[in-house]
């Protein structure tokens, strides 16, 4: 069996090519989607382009005035309210939590010598090994008993103060890096928080930007938790928003052209990162992924 | 044995506190203020929930009266409930469905990127659908997938076969879900793949090609041994992962249609927030807890994930 190097290699730059496009196709169909009129859903399903390209249906998803009315066949249309800044807010607070206890920890677990130190740590990495589930229904009865269900307080509150992800990242970077300039702040009198926060942080800058952008994603997608304690519209990020709509719309046609510009938001933000920083988010995900 | 070793550690460390300098006595007391916050998020959200979750799964409890005690009925319950059995048996299909394929495919690409194409770009591309959340690429694909405007029927009628159901037919539904799944996450598998790859040794493949070894020999007896810790993580993290999927279900199949995708997670969701049946939903959440610990047990044994083959 000889197959020639050249067919050998085009061949796999097509298996290649083909990977490329199921991952993109259903990302353009999405967009083609929201772009179209309600009226052209049908007639232009199986075309790759709209037979004329509105903004409207983005625009009526944001309650602003648009041209575009949602049709009249479907369910009801589909409306995100204040899902968007709600979802800005909810992954705002919860990364900015998560940088901030969690370097904070990382230090500690990297340069601070106490008793107890590295079971400690180990106890938040073996943490991840519980499922979601088992922890969701003991978690919403403490948030529903202390009142904060539909509350921010409550929907970031399981996660913002420990990541176990997070610590474990950060403080591989902390034990990595020299620590002469630390030790030199020390000498000069500096009290640890002084050093932690104006000499060993400023040295993470890269590592901790990189970590700020996977958990912004992580954030912004997060679905299961936001699902049962945030319902509520006036707290509605827009992963929950989506499923709500999808499931009051049951089995019969939902509002496509709104729905796919609704879905279209909520991918925007993540895209725009994945373009800028690409080569830091594969970089990162290759090797965090594999501890 | 072991314990005289691990003893007089142990004593020491009892006793470093009083005995430690003033400065050193700081820098403890500095340690546990740090970890402070995140100790107090692991204790509350983590190490407590478990153990009230174990608590409350010895309870009828409906949130709207007190708890009520009931030893272990809702075991009993959930050993002869078949639905819960059927819950698990779909869970276990589409295990079957996702990870074998989901593995395959991302060992392929991530050798052929290796091989031809190195380029960020191209592993950005495709990590792409890995970065958006399951709720999107369950509507992206109920749009794909629609019966009547679906792009993936007009493409099955290209090829001259008939229309399908997929999401909307009891006998496709959970496949469909699978490969929605499988679809989000395939590049990011290749991506762990591509990574393990880089940190083989290329002078193995030029002896082996020397002494005139084919591709499939040289992926059989280099690749695939040296690339098993990453397939361990991989496996073992795909597999709990999947067991517990949830999301997707959420906003295309709900379970349905006639109850074909009720894994065991939207059954436990069902059965805890639609019934308010606390006690119940928690008994089922120890067992799904339990398979998953022997799952990754047996798991790491089969496949002597601690050893590497390498040096």
């Amino acid at each position: 069996m000889t197959v020639s190097p050249r067919l050998r290699r085009l061949s796999g730059q097509a298996v290649l090519g083909l990977v490329c496009l199921i991952s993109l196709l259903p990302v353009w169909m999405v967009l083609k989607t929201a772009v179209t009129l309600p009226a052209d859903i049908f007639a232009t399903a199986d075309k790759l382009w709209p037979a004329s390209i509105t903004f409207g249906n983005f625009l009526r998803v944001l309650g602003l005035p648009s041209e575009v009315a949602p049709p009249a066949n479907a369910g009801a249309a589909i409306s995100f309210g204040l899902a968007p800044p709600t979802t800005v807010i909810y992954t705002a607070l919860l990364v900015s939590g998560q940088l901030f206890f969690s370097s904070l920890a990382a230090y500690a677990f990297a340069r601070l010598r106490f008793p107890g130190r590295d079971a400690i740590f180990y106890s938040f990495i073996a943490a991840t090994m519980i499922p979601s589930i088992v922890l969701f229904i003991p978690n919403f009865i403490l948030i529903r008993q202390l009142g904060l269900l539909n509350t921010f307080a409550g929907m970031v509150a399981p996660n913002i103060l420990m990541l176990p992800f997070a610590v474990f990242f950060l403080r591989q970077f902390f034990l990595t890096t020299p620590k002469e300039l630390e030790e030199a702040a020390r000498l000069d009198g500096l009290n640890w928080f002084r050093i932690y926060w104006h000499v060993a942080l400023p040295l993470q800058r890269g590592p901790m930007a990189t970590l700020a952008i996977l958990l912004s994603i992580q954030a912004w997608n997060d679905f299961f938790w936001p699902f049962l304690t945030g319902q509520d519209e006036s707290v509605q990020v827009m992963a929950v928003a989506l499923a709500q709509y999808q499931s009051q719309t049951g089995q019969g046609q939902p509002d496509w052209t709104g729905l796919m510009a609704a879905v279209m938001l909520s991918i925007i933000p993540v895209l725009i990162l994945l373009v800028f920083f690409g080569r830091r988010i594969v970089e990162s995900l290759q090797t965090s992924g594999m501890k | 044995m072991s314990g005289q070793i691990d003893a007089p550690p142990r004593r020491r460390a009892g006793r470093m506190l009083p005995r430690m300098t003033a400065l050193r006595r700081r820098e403890a007391l500095t340690g546990y203020l740090f970890i402070l916050p995140a100790g107090i998020g692991l204790l509350a959200f983590f190490v407590l929930p478990t153990l009230r979750a174990a608590q409350i799964s010895l309870t009828h409890w409906n949130l709207m009266r007190p708890a009520k005690w009931a030893g272990f009925e809702n075991y009993a319950r959930l050993w002869a409930d078949a639905q819960f059995w059927d819950s698990m048996w779909i869970t276990l299909c589409y295990v079957l469905y996702n990870i074998p394929v989901q593995t395959a495919l991302g060992l392929l690409i991530a050798v052929l990127a290796d091989r031809l194409a190195k380029s960020v770009a191209l592993r950005a591309v495709i990590i792409a659908p890995y970065l958006i959340s399951n709720v999107v690429a369950g509507l992206v694909w109920l749009l794909m997938l629609d019966p009547l405007i679906g792009m993936t029927n007009s493409f099955l009628g290209l090829l001259g076969l008939a229309p399908q159901g997929f999401l909307s037919s009891p006998d496709q539904s959970l496949i469909s879900v699978a490969a929605i799944s499988i679809w989000r996450h395939a590049g990011f598998t290749a991506l762990l793949f591509y990574a393990g790859l880089q940190a083989i040794p290329k002078d193995l493949y030029e002896a082996a090609r020397l002494d005139g070894a084919s591709e499939a020999a040289m992926f059989r007896l280099i690749t695939l041994p040296l690339l098993r810790p990453v397939l361990v993580f991989v496996l073992v993290t795909s597999i709990v992962g999947s067991f517990q999927v949830f999301d997707v279900i959420a906003v295309t199949t709900q379970g349905g249609p006639a109850g074909s995708t009720r894994a065991v997670l939207w059954y436990i969701y069902e059965n805890a927030f639609q019934f308010s049946r606390m006690g119940y939903a928690s008994a089922m959440s120890m067992v799904l807890f339990a398979i998953l610990v022997l799952v990754t047990l047996a798991q790491m044994r089969l496949l002597r994930g601690d050893r590497s083959d390498l040096g």
